[in-house]
């Protein structure tokens, strides 16, 4: 490959992106010169100010300088016709840095930010081991992306509305589309910047999330750090009203979970909910004394709140076969709310959710007069007929 | 004839008969109902003798239940199919008195139970073996749980309970691990999953009817697999094709009966996996399915077990026919019942070599004249049920050999056997076969207009006669009737539609002789109020059919229709519906009997459609 670029061949390269660099390296150019101007005005104003914000604005100062004469150096190497692919010697830094070298479009925000408040780079010192981390991603990354680039969202055999459904996508292509840079999301324009991937850390002490971590697996995003943080460090305060078992600390875990929540209708009378009918059958032929479970609202012609009651009961409740069934009801908490609405699933949005306020639910319950009817229906309830019961059944 | 007994201080004499001695008389006594109930009013003795050993019972009013179980306390067989009205109240009052006794019980025709009162009866009545719930449509899964109960059971019919699923059936498979009859006839809510849960857990399954489910090889493979296999009825599964049926070779070699009609999918080349069997198969049903030809009927050359064998409905060569002639075993049983293509040159082929046949069905086989009875008759002397409905161009004569030669026949259909005035059955006919045939249990000579009171008086010899079937017959009048009345008192179906000469006169030797009629077809005939309502103290009439009478007024339906207390089934003309009072039909149908209503408008001719000549133009 390396022989027809260096025979310079001057299809190899693009007027028009040659054109883009070139007014990128200008614009650099004057960002350069207004950074040293202001370096000579502070020089020039330093005297009131305490050392370390002096030792401070010098390292910002000097981080900025160095990242834009990266910036100038890499854009003015692509400038070069022979310089297409990575494999470049010239390219080295901006391999280190990740940047790709063909289309050398850049956003201004990319470089370092310091107003996160979960830590993320402490000193620009540290910013070159950290980014060596990245090394060995840029390679596949840059031409992963740059096939993206190219025909992101318009000639993907499937096109994808969400990029995470993308990415599962090409997850199924193969390792090679598995690298984080690979998945990462595309960058909306049309140009790839020289980017410097974020990543997170998570505050907790110990969490392999940590950044002291021996096998420190990093965070893509702020929101991603959030999820973690609630999900891993903090109690699960709510919980699922259909299953009543399932706890979540993240509202938007709870909302996927009862979208799927129930969905096993297929009930064996040891308490083992399957998606499919036929996974059912499979597992009562391999065992013994498995009989199916019927559905309680067949045998109870009337309808009402007490019928969703007993279906939450025994089509829900994977753990308890039939005697704790009764109890189960027993154990409700009861704050009288309507009892229709404890089934629609849009019952969940009714306060505000922001972090980790408590949130008034009712899980499951009942009237105080649907309740009683329970109570007093209680003889009548299948736990009787074993239906339920591995045990009349079991050898 | 009653003794005269000594004075009620000293015992009788019958008292030195043990119990079980007097059992065994009774034993005697079961082919008519009513000799048993004459014995039980001798005495008191023997009232309490026979309410100890009557183990069967069929009532006929189910507000009765609760008296007979009450007398009748080792009943172990209990067939409520004549009660249209079994509530769950009913089943506890069976459950609570028959208790561990009961063992059989049939439901088919009752409507009003549900899963409550099965569970009821299962949990009372541990040795329940046998239960047939067909045509319980209402009944879902939680029913089919209940009856999981039954650990003991063997036979389950539950055709027609379309409401029932997998699940159910699964349920079933795990609780009743000692079945060895099921019939899922038409249980269109069942499929693959749960006959082959069956399969996997019920393996002393000898009786298998999955007719019309929509199973298919994957369950068809796991049935064939069970061992004790015996009987097998996939009539209309669409499912079965040529190559599920390679599932046989895998080995099931206990299979004695198959049934695959209406299988549309099913060719010859699909039945030639039936070689797998010729050590087993006895009884095959192909009918409505593949052509009947030369190849069919070598690919089950080699089943050496075969003896009954149905084809009806089938496209039939002569050569197929022929070599069905040539195979090795001798057919007991054959029916080529509405097949197309059947010849006197094929047929007699079949009969002049099959020499034990025993059924023969040849209805609708046009074509087959006098020569094809002649071999018959000569052939097949053991002939015990002959069916020639419609074989129009078979003559008079042919009749009379039959009654000469056939003396074993029991059945006769000759229903609608002539053209034209020459041809066809007459008197001497009848005459020959009655004499011939004393056996006779069953008699069609529906449309045979030159049958007359000669007919039915030489019938009435007759004396197992149940079923008469005599539509159409119009020289047939009341006098005729009363012989057959007063002859054949196990007479249970009468149809003398459209014999225009039966009178109210017929009638009532009818209500006084025949205790046992169950079902009579009456339109067109010249019966009146008087004589419907005489008809009221024949206790188990359940089925009547009453279109056109011109001597019916509504009060007199009225009345005849509160007397008959064991209807449950009416068909009536529409035009009855706004004379008679609503509250009636709201009584009958609490007391379980329905209505059918017909609109035709009254048809003088016997044949108003010219249905004979247009089949005739037809073949």
């Amino acid at each position: 490959m390396s022989d027809p670029q260096e025979s310079n061949n001057t299809q190899d390269w693009d007027p028009r992106a040659m054109l883009n660099n070139l007014s990128f390296l200008e614009k650099k150019i004057h960002q350069l010169q207004d950074l040293v101007h202001v370096i000579v005005r502070r020089r020039a104003q330093s005297t009131g100010q305490a050392d370390e914000i002096l030792v401070q604005q010098q390292q910002l100062m000097t981080a900025d300088l160095t990242s834009i004469i990266v910036q100038l150096i890499s854009t003015a190497g692509s400038l070069l016709p022979s310089v297409k692919q990575t494999l470049c010697p010239e390219s080295s830094i901006s391999q280190q840095f990740g940047v790709t070298n063909q289309t050398a479009g850049v956003s201004d925000n990319v470089v370092f930010q310091h107003n996160n408040s979960v830590n993320k780079l402490e000193d620009p010192s540290d910013m070159t081991g950290f980014f060596g981390a990245e090394q060995n991603c840029p390679i596949e990354d840059h031409e992963m992306k740059s096939d993206d680039d190219a025909d992101e969202g318009e000639n993907l055999p499937p096109g994808f509305k969400r990029d995470a459904n993308l990415r599962m996508h090409m997850r199924g292509h193969g390792d090679e589309y598995k690298t984080p840079a690979a998945l990462a999301k595309p960058h909306k324009e049309s140009s790839s910047e020289p980017i410097l991937i974020k990543r997170y850390s998570c505050p907790y002490i110990g969490c392999k999330r940590n950044k002291d971590h021996k096998k420190f697996q990093p965070l893509k995003t702020i929101l991603c750090v959030k999820n973690h943080y609630k999900r891993t460090h903090c109690d699960k305060t709510y919980t699922c009203s259909r299953c009543n078992t399932k706890k979540f600390s993240v509202i938007a875990d709870l909302k996927t979970h009862e979208k799927h929540c129930g969905r096993d209708k297929w009930l064996c009378s040891c308490g083992t909910t399957f998606s499919r009918k036929d996974k059912l059958f499979g597992h009562i032929a391999l065992f013994q004394g498995h009989t199916p479970a019927i559905p309680v609202e067949e045998s109870k012609g009337s309808a009402g709140p007490s019928n969703k009651v007993e279906q939450l009961e025994f089509k829900y409740k994977s753990d308890a076969p039939s005697g704790s069934s009764c109890r189960n009801v027993m154990d409700l908490e009861r704050s009288g709310e309507d009892p229709i609405s404890y089934f629609s699933p849009l019952n969940f949005e009714t306060s505000g959710i922001d972090g980790f306020q408590e949130f008034p639910r009712p899980p499951f319950e009942d009237s105080e007069s649907s309740f009683s009817f329970l109570l007093s229906g209680s003889c009548d309830y299948p736990p009787k007929n074993g239906r339920y019961t591995g045990s009349n059944d079991m050898e | 004839m009653k003794k005269q007994l000594v004075p009620e201080s000293s015992s009788s004499r019958f008292d030195l008969l043990s119990e079980e001695i007097v059992f065994i008389i009774l034993d005697f006594l079961n082919e008519n109902p009513l000799d048993k109930k004459s014995f039980s009013r001798v005495s008191r003795s023997f009232y309490a003798i026979e309410s100890r050993h009557r183990k069967f019972l069929k009532p006929l009013r189910s507000e009765h239940l609760t008296k007979i179980l009450n007398r009748y306390r080792f009943v172990s067989t209990l067939d409520l199919s004549m009660c249209p009205r079994i509530t769950d109240a009913s089943l506890g009052v069976i459950s609570g008195r028959c208790k561990e006794m009961l063992r059989s019980i049939n439901l088919s025709r009752s409507k009003f139970f549900s899963h409550v009162g099965l569970t009821n009866l299962v949990m009372n009545c541990g040795n329940l073996v046998e239960i047939d719930l067909s045509n319980a449509t209402e009944l879902k899964d939680s029913a089919a749980a209940a009856i999981a109960g039954a650990k003991n059971l063997e036979r389950l019919c539950l055709a027609r309970c379309k409401s029932i699923t997998d699940i159910g059936i699964g349920c079933i498979a795990v609780g009743c691990r000692k079945l060895r009859l099921l019939s899922l006839k038409w249980c269109l809510g069942v499929a693959d999953l749960g006959v082959g849960l069956i399969a996997v857990k019920c393996k002393e399954i000898r009786s298998l009817d999955l007719s019309y489910l929509p199973i298919t090889s994957k369950s068809l493979s796991q049935i064939l697999q069970l061992q004790q296999l015996e009987d097998l009825v996939l009539e209309g599964c669409f499912g079965i094709d040529d190559d599920s049926l390679a599932a046989l070779k895998l080995g099931c070699k206990s299979l004695q009966t198959l049934d695959m009609s209406s299988c549309q999918n099913v060719s010859h080349v699909g039945l030639s996996s039936l070689n797998s069997l010729a050590e087993c198969l006895q009884q095959l049903n192909l009918s409505y399915g593949s052509r009947v030809d030369r190849a069919l009927a070598d690919s089950l050359q080699n089943l050496s077990m075969l003896h009954s064998v149905k084809l009806d409905g089938c496209q039939v060569t002569c050569s197929g026919l022929k070599a069905i002639g040539n195979w090795c075993v001798s057919l007991k049983e054959l029916s080529l019942s509405k097949c197309m293509g059947v010849t006197d040159e094929g047929l007699s082929s079949v009969v002049t070599k099959h020499k034990d046949m025993k059924q023969l069905d040849i209805t609708c086989c046009r074509k087959i004249t006098h020569l094809s009875l002649a071999n018959i008759t000569n052939s097949c002397t053991s002939l015990v049920s002959l069916k020639m409905e419609s074989c129009t161009s078979v003559s008079a004569e042919a009749f009379v050999l039959i009654g000469q030669r056939c003396q074993f026949l029991e059945e006769l259909d000759v229903t609608d056997n002539e053209i034209d005035d020459d041809a066809g059955i007459t008197d001497s006919s009848i005459l020959a076969i009655a004499c011939g045939c004393p056996g006779l249990e069953m008699i069609n000579i529906a449309y045979c207009e030159f049958i007359s009171d000669r007919s039915l008086k030489s019938l009435s010899k007759c004396s197992k006669l149940n079923t008469l079937e005599s539509r159409g017959c119009p020289l047939i009048t009341s006098s005729g009737l009363a012989a057959i009345a007063v002859g054949c008192k196990q007479l249970f179906k009468l149809d003398i539609k459209k014999c225009r000469n039966v009178d109210d006169a017929g009638m009532i030797p009818l209500a006084h002789f025949s205790q046992n009629l169950k079902q009579i077809n009456l339109s067109y005939s010249s019966v009146t109020d008087v004589g419907l309502l005489s008809l009221a103290s024949i206790s188990c009439l359940q089925s009547i059919t009453i279109l056109h009478l011109e001597g019916l007024t509504p009060s007199g339906l009225v009345a005849a229709l509160l007397a008959c207390g064991g209807l449950i089934k009416v068909k009536l003309h529409a035009s009855f519906k706004s004379l008679l009072p609503p509250l009636l039909f709201e009584h009958l149908d609490a007391r379980g009997c329905t209505f059918q209503w017909r609109a035709k408008t009254f048809q003088a001719e016997l044949d108003p459609k010219c249905w004979k000549l247009q089949l005739a133009d037809a073949e």
